[in-house]
């Protein structure tokens, strides 16, 4: 049973005062409320809208060529709504001030009406209408709790874990299947309910068991006399259940060898306190009983995985809420059961399974499901563990709000058609959750640049007085994440590289910033347009293998110039000198800057060819790096002077297509699905990835169905290390599928 | 004159399974011993054959099942009865003394032994008693066991017997059932804990899973919770108390029925549930406390075989095992859940002998090695 009765009743408390910036953020735009209310937490959902600034770009017109001369094109910040989700989970106790804060707060009045589900829904019904004028309507738990989990799992990478508790990382975040079904989902809850899911408008609750985290914390309160949940777990982690538990070894002297149990293993939980005269401690009875009601519910739960055929098996509800002692013991129990064939799996996000369902159900008409949605690292506050022994940043228990939001992406994402195995690849290379000097390292970086960055991001907004301050707030802000993480890597599911960038554009855009570099990014694309056409004469003039090695020297040395990188702009700073003749030398090469000086002469030479060119771009600012909208105009600038890119443009031989990425690294399984489209459309056969960030950072092993190509110059002294070369060393990886035997390998792989 | 061989196992004939909680004793007494035998046979056997049978108590707790008994039964070519007796594991040393007092080692005999305690107290049988255990593999001997009680021709009651009408209380009764082609059947062996065999024939058999949840989970909770020392204790409680003031029903939380997933309102939700709430632990009884968890870890033993038989497509169960014994409570449970969640399907079948499958067996292995 999925419910969970309320319980031991808290006093309301209202004392606290809410900070408005931090929790119920965006509230005056507020509709659609949700609210599940749990036995010891309450889950708040809502919709809201968030006006904030991007940076456009918009080309001159260029039949007054003389007048618009100075500048290539023009950049305004303007301001745009997009739809954003909250979900905030507080203790039951302060249910009151939150609904009060609502009140005061919310000016939308359209809203009437607020979905409810949860066990304490029905009995808070009448505090939430009186507080908030808005009629409850209650929704079943069991399909909101799917729906939520449908939810998370299909637009939330990492959100599904394996614990390992003696791990290195104790999490290990899962790669997402593109085909999330069928799963069964164990919602422990005062008792355990377990459904199969196999489609998103299918499931079913093929079965449960009334022993579930009401017969622990029921049963635990009269063994030990201890009244809350958290404190018998408390008790559980300190004890040691061989004193209450018959062990096989108790019963045999060692292992029944003949079955292969081992002397551990318990014979029958609570067989040694069948005695009137011994006392035994609270802690040895609270993890026995721990123990046997987590291997009870693992056993079901392997019993109807076997009888329905399923792998994939997901754990929720009250009693895991991220406790690492009943993941653990959960784990341990699915393993003993199914000899390692199943594991365990939990959420990142479970606490929000059901606020997220009964949500969904009432903003059906604006149709949530046809969007895809991004957790923003910004606003959430990522997964807290409940020991604050083993994490000294977690917060006090009481009085904790924990955040998530997600943004609604303009795009539509999906996998990129050509890779070859959709449901293992994983984006990054080095996953920072596991490796703890390659953690130490990044997050070091990461905040030794933040004056850097925050430099940069005033310097953007030359006109904005109050700039510095925003600034000042990012860096407070993304500063706290960066120490989060030090403690807690697994807060956002796996560390990596792209998401610190990830984290740091999210910050960046929280305060109006939403593109730093663009003025440096004109100056370059200007300079570097200059340059075009004597690149591609010079180039012309090589003989055909002389040129297909300057232009690969091309697009690297281009890479280079990628202002993100340390090394690079270590030297930038130190000698202003230091630029495009240096980059040259360290490749002895005569190319040019990034897109318009490496990469548009391959692009030219390519369709030279007669191949077909799709040229994929960020859809937001990321970095330096070039965006769609940049390179739209930029393009029409190159193919003024140049014939080849002309005619390229107007057969479609030349297709430039947004990725629908805003990171400076780039995830193949969310690709913007017109990009997708195109790729399928064309018979897309070779894939050529750039960058340090999208090729090294990302994708680095990533296994394509067709050709590929990765190119990146390695412009960080510690990873050139870690990769066993040098600083500016070249990774030129050319791969072909197995099978697919290709005749140009030779000519391409220097 | 009785039928007599020569390749026949000298007395006395025992088996013995020494579980986690109990030791259980099998012992045959031939009753077609002939004058030439009775002047042979010697007098320490003499007195061990008049000492089992003519009580039924030994010690403070060693307890002979009268009611058990089978009598003139034909074993191995000797007619005689086959004696039940049973003692707490915890008192074996003072069986041990008791063998060592009565020369029982000066008989010669092997004793066939099984369960855990045949590997434990091993050395304990030797060092105390000068006994040589022969060790048997518990499984085995449960299997073996069953199907030969359940073979022999009594003049009892028949062994096997089910519940008619399980799901209605007023008319639920036991009747005898007839186990005439046993197989396949799922066998669940409930002592201090739980253990599942799917047996397909005589010498074909599997353990499909168990719990730790068992007959010791049942006596150990109770001890706790409630202060009672023994089964009986604990058993008489449970008759008397009322589990659905400790257990949250699906009522308690629907106000019904759960129309949406087919969850009747009287389906407990939550086993203990309703004791999350200190008002509530405040006004249970004893009583209800040792009856919801009767009920909690007899339903978690239907559930869990429900699904072995489910995935080992078995419709036959019997229940074995001495959480069983004088447990009227507990297999009524049983029989009502395995008819009512498999809607008919599956049959709870139990069997007389409950707890003494195991020695039998290894008597059995006595007299005929295998």
């Amino acid at each position: 049973m999925a419910e969970c009765g309320r319980v031991d009743s808290h006093t309301m408390d209202k004392s606290i005062t809410l900070p408005p910036d931090e929790i119920f953020r965006n509230l005056e735009n507020a509709k659609r409320f949700a609210i599940d209310i749990g036995g010891s937490l309450t889950k708040l959902a809502y919709y809201s809208t968030v006006k904030h600034k991007v940076a456009k770009v918009r080309s001159f017109d260029h039949s007054t060529k003389e007048a618009a001369s100075d500048k290539l094109y023009e950049i305004s910040v303007q301001e745009e709504v997009t739809a954003r989700l909250h979900f905030i989970k507080f203790e039951n106790a302060y249910i009151e001030t939150c609904l009060d804060f609502i009140k005061d707060h919310l000016v939308n009045t359209e809203t009437k009406v607020i979905k409810a589900t949860g066990g304490g829904a029905h009995k808070f019904k009448v505090l939430i209408e009186r507080k908030l004028g808005l009629k409850v309507d209650k929704e079943d738990e069991m399909s909101c709790l799917i729906k939520g989990c449908n939810f998370v799992l299909k637009n939330i990478p990492h959100e599904a874990f394996v614990y390992a508790k003696h791990a290195d990382s104790e999490f290990r975040f899962q790669t997402t299947d593109p085909d999330i079904f069928p799963y069964l989902l164990v919602n422990i809850g005062s008792g355990v309910s377990i459904a199969k899911v196999e489609s998103e408008d299918k499931f079913e609750r093929i079965g449960g068991s009334s022993i579930g985290g009401g017969t622990f914390w029921g049963l635990g309160a009269l063994l030990t006399k201890t009244k809350r949940f958290d404190e018998l777990l408390q008790l559980a982690s300190k004890g040691q259940h061989s004193s209450v538990d018959m062990l096989v070894k108790d019963i045999y002297g060692g292992s029944y060898g003949y079955l292969g149990l081992t002397g551990d293993l318990i014979a029958s939980s609570f067989g040694k306190s069948a005695t009137a005269d011994k006392e035994f401690s609270k802690e040895d009875m609270a993890k026995s009983l721990l123990h046997m009601i987590s291997n009870d519910i693992g056993q079901l739960a392997c019993l109807y995985a076997r009888l329905h055929n399923l792998s994939r098996v997901y754990f929720g509800g009250f009693f895991i809420r991220g406790h690492p002692l009943t993941m653990h013991t959960i784990t341990y129990s699915i393993n003993f059961f199914t000899k390692g064939e199943v594991q365990a799996l939990f959420l990142r996000h479970e606490g929000y399974l059901g606020a997220i369902g009964a949500f969904l159900k009432g903003a059906e008409e604006d149709n949530p499901n046809q969007y895809s949605w991004g957790e923003n690292y910004a606003g959430s506050s990522g997964l807290m563990s409940v020991s604050p022994d083993m994490y000294p940043m977690q917060r006090a228990r009481s009085g904790t709000f924990d955040m998530l939001e997600m943004d609604r992406l303009d795009r539509q994402l999906v996998n990129l058609p050509l890779l070859q195995e959709p449901s293992s690849y994983i984006p990054d290379t080095v996953d920072l959750t596991e490796d703890a000097p390659a953690r130490e390292y990044w997050l070091f970086c990461f905040e030794d640049a933040l004056d850097g960055v925050v430099k940069r991001a005033v310097a953007s907004q030359p006109d904005m007085p109050e700039a510095a301050v925003r600034a000042e707030k990012f860096r407070q802000k993304y500063r706290h994440k960066l120490q989060t993480l030090r403690y807690q890597p697994f807060a956002y599911g796996s560390l990596t590289v792209r998401s610190l960038l990830d984290t740091r554009e999210h910050c960046l855009n929280e305060f109006n910033f939403p593109d730093p570099y663009s003025k440096i990014k004109e100056r370059e694309n200007d300079v570097a347009l200059k340059y075009y056409q004597k690149v591609v004469k010079s180039l012309e003039e090589l003989s055909w293998e002389d040129r297909q090695f300057a232009l690969v020297r091309g697009v690297l040395a281009g890479n280079v110039f990628d202002w993100g990188a340390k090394a690079v702009s270590d030297v930038l700073e130190s000698d202003p000198e230091f630029g495009f003749e240096q980059a040259k030398r360290q490749l002895e090469d005569n190319s040019g800057v990034d897109i318009i000086l490496g990469v548009m002469p391959l692009v030219r030479e390519l369709l030279s060819r007669g191949t077909e060119v799709v040229l994929a771009s960020n859809s937001g600012p990321a970095l330096n790096d070039v965006t769609n909208g940049e390179l739209q105009i930029l393009t029409e600038r190159i193919a003024a002077m140049d014939p080849v890119i002309q005619s390229g443009l107007r057969d479609d031989r030349l297709t430039l297509v947004q990725n629908g990425s805003s990171s400076p690294c780039l995830d193949l399984s969310r690709l913007d699905k017109a990009l997708a489209m195109v790729v399928r459309e064309r018979k897309t056969d070779l894939v050529i990835i750039e960058g340090m960030g999208r090729a090294i950072h990302t994708n680095y092993f990533a296994t394509l169905s067709c050709e590929s190509l990765k190119l990146a110059v390695i412009k960080n002294s510690w990873l050139a290390d870690r990769l066993g070369g040098k600083l500016f060393s070249v990774v030129f990886k050319y791969e072909v599928p197995a099978g697919k035997p290709s005749q140009e390998a030779a000519v391409l792989t220097p | 004159t009785s039928v007599q061989c020569d390749w026949c196992v000298a007395f006395p004939w025992f088996g013995m399974d020494i579980g986690g909680t109990l030791v259980k004793l099998v012992y045959f007494e031939p009753k077609d011993i002939t004058a030439e035998e009775e002047q042979e046979e010697v007098e320490n056997l003499k007195s061990i054959r008049r000492y089992l049978t003519s009580n039924i108590a030994y010690g403070t707790t060693g307890i002979r099942d009268v009611h058990l008994e089978l009598q003139d039964l034909t074993l191995c070519g000797r007619k005689g009865n086959l004696h039940f007796i049973r003692f707490p594991t915890h008192d074996l040393p003072v069986f041990l003394q008791m063998g060592r007092n009565k020369h029982f080692s000066s008989l010669h005999t092997t004793l066939c032994a099984t369960g855990g305690g045949a590997y434990k107290f091993e050395n304990d049988f030797r060092t105390m008693a000068d006994l040589q255990l022969h060790k048997l593999d518990e499984l085995d001997c449960l299997v073996r066991g069953v199907l030969y009680i359940d073979s022999v021709m009594s003049s009892g009651p028949s062994e096997c017997y089910y519940f008619e009408n399980p799901t209605d209380p007023d008319h639920c009764v036991q009747k005898p059932y007839l186990l005439e082609n046993p197989y396949p059947l799922l066998l669940v062996n409930i002592g201090s804990g739980v253990s599942i065999l799917a047996v397909y024939s005589e010498n074909n058999y599997k353990r499909v899973t168990g719990t730790s949840l068992g007959g010791g989970t049942f006596l150990g909770l109770c001890c706790l919770l409630t202060g009672c020392s023994t089964f009986e204790e604990a058993l008489e409680m449970a008759s008397e108390g009322e589990s659905t003031r400790v257990d949250k029903l699906v009522r308690d939380i629907y106000g019904g029925d759960y129309e949406r997933f087919g969850l009747p309102g009287w389906a407990v939700a939550s086993s203990f549930g309703n004791m999350m709430s200190k008002e509530k632990r405040e006004s249970v009884s004893k009583e209800d406390l040792a009856r919801a968890t009767l009920v909690t870890i007899t339903n978690n033993i239907g559930s869990i075989t429900r699904m072995c038989a489910l995935n080992e497509n078995i419709e036959r169960v019997v229940f074995v095992g001495n959480f069983l014994r004088v447990n009227t409570l507990s297999m009524k449970l049983l029989a009502y859940a395995m008819d009512y969640w498999s809607k008919g399907q599956l049959k709870a079948l139990f069997l007389r002998h409950e707890g003494y499958f195991g020695a039998v067996g290894a008597l059995l292995e006595l007299l005929h090695p295998s």
